[in-house]
């Protein structure tokens, strides 16, 4: 269960962090009269602190199959599977998408409408081929006879692409919304929060998927051992 | 039922703006059932936990008659009565305690006791009680389905939960992980509402130190419940393919009674890792919200200021991080690395610590105080009694050696069901006592409130506190029968048949509640908006119940913390959260006798 | 004033339960009577604050009930001595539980190096008990070597196993004031090998193997249960252990037979691959 009680230790500074600027010392019987609030968060729109937890129960569900996927990797009867070529173009197409994303939000933030169109329709055509791309891979193992069910590894593999890959669904729905809207409505700035959202959505699915692709080809793993040597 | 008019945007203030961009209902299946309003959302959450309650109550009985008279009823064998107990034992935490706590007393509470109109993401909110509703139809359907529901227990273990040793493994342990997958769905939904509204919607002058304490109590127990929730819905997927699509997650190599099956290489220990990895924070993520209330009730009807509310916030938020780093004490006997026991029994006793100080705290409100003893406060002393009991039996079973000879035994039975069984239940009643006539505008009736008290309260510590004893003489858990054994005298048949009358005399005064839930809604007395002279925001709406907007024009400001019952120098024993300092009138405090 | 009432009766009840039940834990068998000091230890801790914290709210609800002529109630928001004073004595109490509970479990999971290995191994719904026969060692064991002939999955090209002395549905027999390790292993769920007058209890999981150790301390029959669901049949898996004087034990031992009668016995190749 290492990785997941890293990833909620990383939580759980954050939220010290942030507790901290809260004056949680202070004595509330003290003071009567209006207190302005202080803290970081005050003046952030309410769906960028939503998509920020939902993110948060996003990343403790990855971080917990990557710890399931540990613990049973350490079993007897694993054997790897061979990492199929497509994956790296895939693992491009996710971080084209992630900049397209980026040019869109600048573009928005800049009020100008048909750049940041220009963005979000080549994310959705990036995440699309992405989408694409991992089903090839499913079919290519499928065909070289690594089915779900030989081996753990095989298992994981397949469950670990297709929980990202509908949480990339989920992302592509989002965009075609977004750029419709933006498409439609008179000027950039209205869209402008809807396409930081969705950016802030995609980079961190691109985010989990560095780290699923680094696990799944077992680099990850040689990262630690050496991480590991090192500190010895 | 007054909305905030759309045309009145432009005059209200500017912080108010945002506020007013609410989900107007337009029809009556907008309003009563397909309703954004969280107070809506919340007697639906509300009422369908309790319906499910009184069902899971229902099998509880079942289970119960054929412990005390093993035998008699032909129609509950082993077989089904492994059903009842899984059933029983996963919609009790799940589906109702998690279900009220949380989508119940979180919808209503937390935006009235911040002072915000309404949660941030209504729609998501809606969305979350149907999810929660289809996952109840889905967990009932089980019933129907072939072979049943799952007999695996709540924990549902594999490989016996998938495995044709084990009732209901045709389709009801499938309904079983599905129900729990849609459940986790909508709560996440929900639950990213409870979590930001108290981040991003406190009203002016609403700082975190002058929250409630159920406020704080729900929002860390929600915050805990996003991050352990995915544990099960990870195990249940993981699960689920190893029943339907023959994988190994969790699957060693076997032999189904006499048959080996194509399983091999899977770790059973992996799923109780992960099962409990949720498992244990969901202990906290039912009796935090439970903490936070019980805090409110005793202040507001002991008249005095919750003692060491400071203290009381760390200590909910330091349980709230502890609670994910002792998930394997659930594991001491199960195999594991037994190194681990060293780190989790330390983890765990250390818990009992901030434990500790938030029952100091409650008694320590009481001392020097005016105690009016309500129903509601009824219900929170035995709340206190019964908790520190059931508390006090974990300190047995979270230190390691302790739980050996202890573990899979009726102690551990008696100690779960004293301290987040009947424990936060209480807490529920006492709210439900509570919170009643701000949601109907009326009182629920005193005397059957203590009636009902008195017997929930005596009846299930009687049936729960001799069943510890049961375990230390060796009678193991989820034995349908104990039939003969050796150390098993007839004298512990006799307290098993004791038990039984008494759970069922307990289960049927739950009737009583019932009954005066629903005769107060129209015959209850008139309660006016605050009959409970009480600080917290929720009491203060201008009007009762708190038509939709909660606030009318204008959002309240806060001045004060919530507790400032019998300020010195004050004319009257309490002052609202909303009052401005200068309108706080000053004198000799009066003679206590408003309320009796 | 009832209320006051019903708290101190539940208080001083409980006690008086506690003193006068007569279920109580079954006379020990094993060496594990630390088990039973470090519970008698926590018994008294959590009795004291039991009756302290119950006793205390009674003496409240009575004294600060709401009256006509009411004393000041008391504004004090906090007490940081009382508070830290309280945690101090709190921390303590809990160290005096876990620190003798933790020394007792390292002895728990250390076993002696004399100690004698017994398998236990379940299944849906019976316990079988392998003994390793004049070499010590018991054999390898494999799911896939199960079958009707082989019925606890012995490996066939495993020297060691041959002698291995095998009881199926029967008794176990342990010869007394001797230390044994018990290896458990299942066949098919999780189950859990629990004789309540031994104290020690542990999980049998199908895929791998876990251990327990205990020293019986007096001869007798004990019954065994089954402690972790494992079906329907879970309540019925029950067995005997019969703790022996060493001589009795022998003369049990020599009625049994081998895994494999000599003539058998596959002539050991090389045992080391």
């Amino acid at each position: 269960m290492t990785a997941a009680v890293a990833f909620l230790v990383l939580l759980a500074a954050l939220a010290a962090w942030w507790l901290y600027g809260q004056r949680l010392m202070s004595r509330p019987w003290l003071a009567a009269g209006i207190v302005e609030d202080t803290g970081g968060l005050a003046h952030m729109p309410a769906a960028k602190v939503g998509l920020g937890v939902f993110l948060a129960v996003v990343g403790a569900l990855f971080s917990l199959f990557l710890s399931a996927y540990t613990m049973r990797m350490q079993l007897a009867d694993w054997s790897a599977l061979p990492v199929p070529r497509i994956l790296w173009v895939t693992t491009l197409l996710i971080l084209l998408a992630s900049a397209a994303l980026v040019w869109a939000v600048r573009s928005a933030r800049r009020g100008e409408k048909e750049r940041a169109l220009d963005g979000l329709l080549a994310a959705t055509g990036f995440g699309s081929a992405f989408l694409g791309g991992q089903l090839i891979a499913w079919d290519e193992l499928a065909g070289s006879g690594y089915r779900l069910a030989d081996n753990a590894a095989n298992s994981f593999f397949y469950v670990l692409t297709g929980l990202h890959g509908a949480h990339i669904l989920g992302g592509l729905v989002a965009l075609v919304a977004v750029t419709v809207k933006l498409w439609r409505s008179p000027d950039a700035a209205a869209a402008q929060l809807p396409v930081e959202l969705c950016a802030l959505y995609w980079h961190f699915l691109a985010l989990v998927w560095l780290v699923l692709f680094a696990v799944i080809t077992g680099w990850a793993g040689d990262f630690l051992a050496v991480c590991r040597q090192l500190l010895s | 039922m007054a909305d905030v008019p759309l045309d009145r945007v432009a005059e209200t203030a500017a912080t108010e703006v945002e506020d007013l961009t609410l989900h107007h209902p337009h029809s009556w299946l907008t309003r009563y059932v397909f309703s954004q309003d969280a107070k809506t959302i919340s007697i639906q959450y509300t009422v369908t936990a309790l319906a499910i309650g009184f069902i899971a109550l229902f099998l509880s009985w079942l289970m119960r008659l054929q412990l005390g008279f093993p035998g008699t009823f032909a129609f509950i064998d082993a077989a089904a009565y492994y059903q009842l107990i899984t059933m029983h034992g996963m919609m009790m935490i799940v589906y109702v305690l998690t279900a009220v706590l949380l989508g119940g007393f979180g919808n209503y509470l937390i935006p009235l006791m911040v002072g915000a109109r309404d949660m941030v993401f209504p729609y998501a909110n809606m969305l979350s009680y149907w999810f929660y509703l289809l996952a109840v139809v889905i967990l009932l359907a089980s019933f129907f389905a072939p072979g049943g529901p799952t007999g695996a227990g709540w924990t549902l273990y594999p490989p016996q939960a998938i495995l044709s040793g084990t009732p209901g493994q045709e389709s009801g342990i499938i309904l079983m992980l599905v129900s729990l997958i849609v459940f986790i769905a909508g709560f996440t939904m929900g639950g990213l509402n409870y979590v930001v509204t108290v981040l991003q919607g406190r009203t002016r002058g609403m700082t975190l130190m002058r929250m409630p304490l159920t406020v704080w109590g729900i929002f860390t127990a929600s915050v805990m419940a996003l991050l352990a929730f995915p544990a099960l819905f990870v195990a249940s997927v993981m699960m689920l393919f190893d029943k339907i699509f023959g994988t190994s997650f969790f699957m060693p190599s076997l032999i189904e009674l006499g048959t080996p099956l194509d399983y091999g290489g899977g770790s059973p220990i992996l799923f109780q890792h992960l099962f409990w990895f949720f498992g244990h924070p969901e202990v906290y993520i039912v009796a935090l919200p439970a903490f936070g209330i019980v805090s409110d009730l005793i202040a507001t009807h002991a008249r005095r200021n919750i003692f060491g509310y400071r203290m009381m916030v760390w200590a909910i938020l330091a349980i709230g991080a502890l609670s994910f780093v002792v998930w394997a004490h659930h594991m001491y006997v199960s195999g594991m690395n037994p190194w681990f026991g060293f780190f989790f029994a330390t983890t765990t006793l250390i818990i009992a610590v901030p434990t500790a100080i938030k029952v100091y705290n409650w008694i320590l409100t009481l001392w020097r105080g005016d105690i009016h003893l309500t129903v509601p406060m009824l219900f929170a002393l035995g709340f206190i009694v019964t908790f520190v009991n059931g508390g006090l039996s974990g300190l047995f079973l979270g230190n390691v050696v302790v739980d050996v000879p202890l573990s899979d035994t009726m102690f551990v039975v008696a100690h779960f069901h004293m301290v987040m069984g009947i424990a936060p239940v209480l807490v529920i009643f006492g709210a439900i006592y509570h919170w009643y006539p701000k949601v109907t505008g009326r009182m629920m009736n005193e005397a059957l409130g203590k009636l009902h008290f008195w017997i929930t309260f005596l009846g299930t510590y009687a049936i729960f506190f001799p069943m510890h004893y049961l375990g230390l003489l060796g009678v193991p858990r989820r034995y349908h029968e104990m039939g003969e054994a050796s150390f098993f005298p007839a004298s512990a048949q006799m307290l098993n048949a004791y038990i039984t009358v008494l759970a069922l005399v307990v289960g049927a005064a739950q009737l009583l509640f019932l009954f005066n839930l629903i005769w107060s809604i129209r015959h209850g007395r008139e309660a006016g908006g605050n009959p409970w002279r009480a600080t917290s925001l929720e009491w203060q709406t201008p009007e009762t119940p708190p038509p939709h907007g909660n606030w009318g024009r204008e959002q309240p400001t806060v001045y004060r913390w919530a507790y400032d019952y019998n300020v010195p120098g004050v004319a009257q024993d309490f002052i609202p959260q909303n009052m401005p300092p200068e309108a706080v009138p000053l004198g000799p405090r009066p003679a206590p006798g408003g309320m009796s | 004033m009832y209320v006051a009432l019903a708290l101190f009766v539940i208080a001083i009840g409980s006690v008086v339960f506690h003193l006068l039940s007569p279920w109580w834990w079954t006379p020990i068998a094993s060496n594990w009577s630390y088990i039973d000091h470090t519970i008698t230890i926590t018994f008294w801790i959590t009795g004291l604050v039991f009756v302290a914290v119950v006793l205390f709210m009674a003496w409240c609800v009575w004294r600060y009930r709401h009256r006509p002529q009411q004393a000041e109630v008391l504004y004090e928001p906090e007490n940081r001595r009382l508070e830290w004073w309280l945690t101090v004595v709190t921390a303590i109490g809990v160290a005096a539980m876990l620190a003798p509970g933790l020394y007792v479990w390292r002895q728990f999971i250390t076993v002696p190096p004399d100690a004698d290995e017994v398998e236990i191994v379940a299944q849906q719904w019976q316990w079988s008990y392998r003994l390793p026969g004049p070499d010590g060692r018991l054999g390898a064991t494999a799911i896939r070597h199960v079958s009707d002939d082989n019925p606890l999955g012995l490996d066939p090209d495993d020297p060691r196993g041959a002698d291995d002395v095998m009881v199926q549905g029967g008794e176990l027999h342990l010869p007394v004031g001797r230390p044994v390790k018990a290896v458990l292993r299942s066949l098919d769920v999780l189950h859990d090998f629990y004789v309540p007058e031994f104290r020690a209890k542990m999980d049998l999981i199908p895929g791998m193997v876990t251990y327990f150790w205990l020293t019986p301390t007096r001869t007798g029959t004990f019954e065994v249960l089954c402690a972790e669901m494992c079906g329907v049949g879970h309540a019925f898996m029950r067995g005997f252990v019969v703790v022996a004087e060493e001589s009795d034990y022998r003369a049990w031992l020599e009625q049994q037979q081998p895994a494999r009668p000599a003539a058998q016995r596959a002539v050991p190749v090389i045992a080391e691959r």
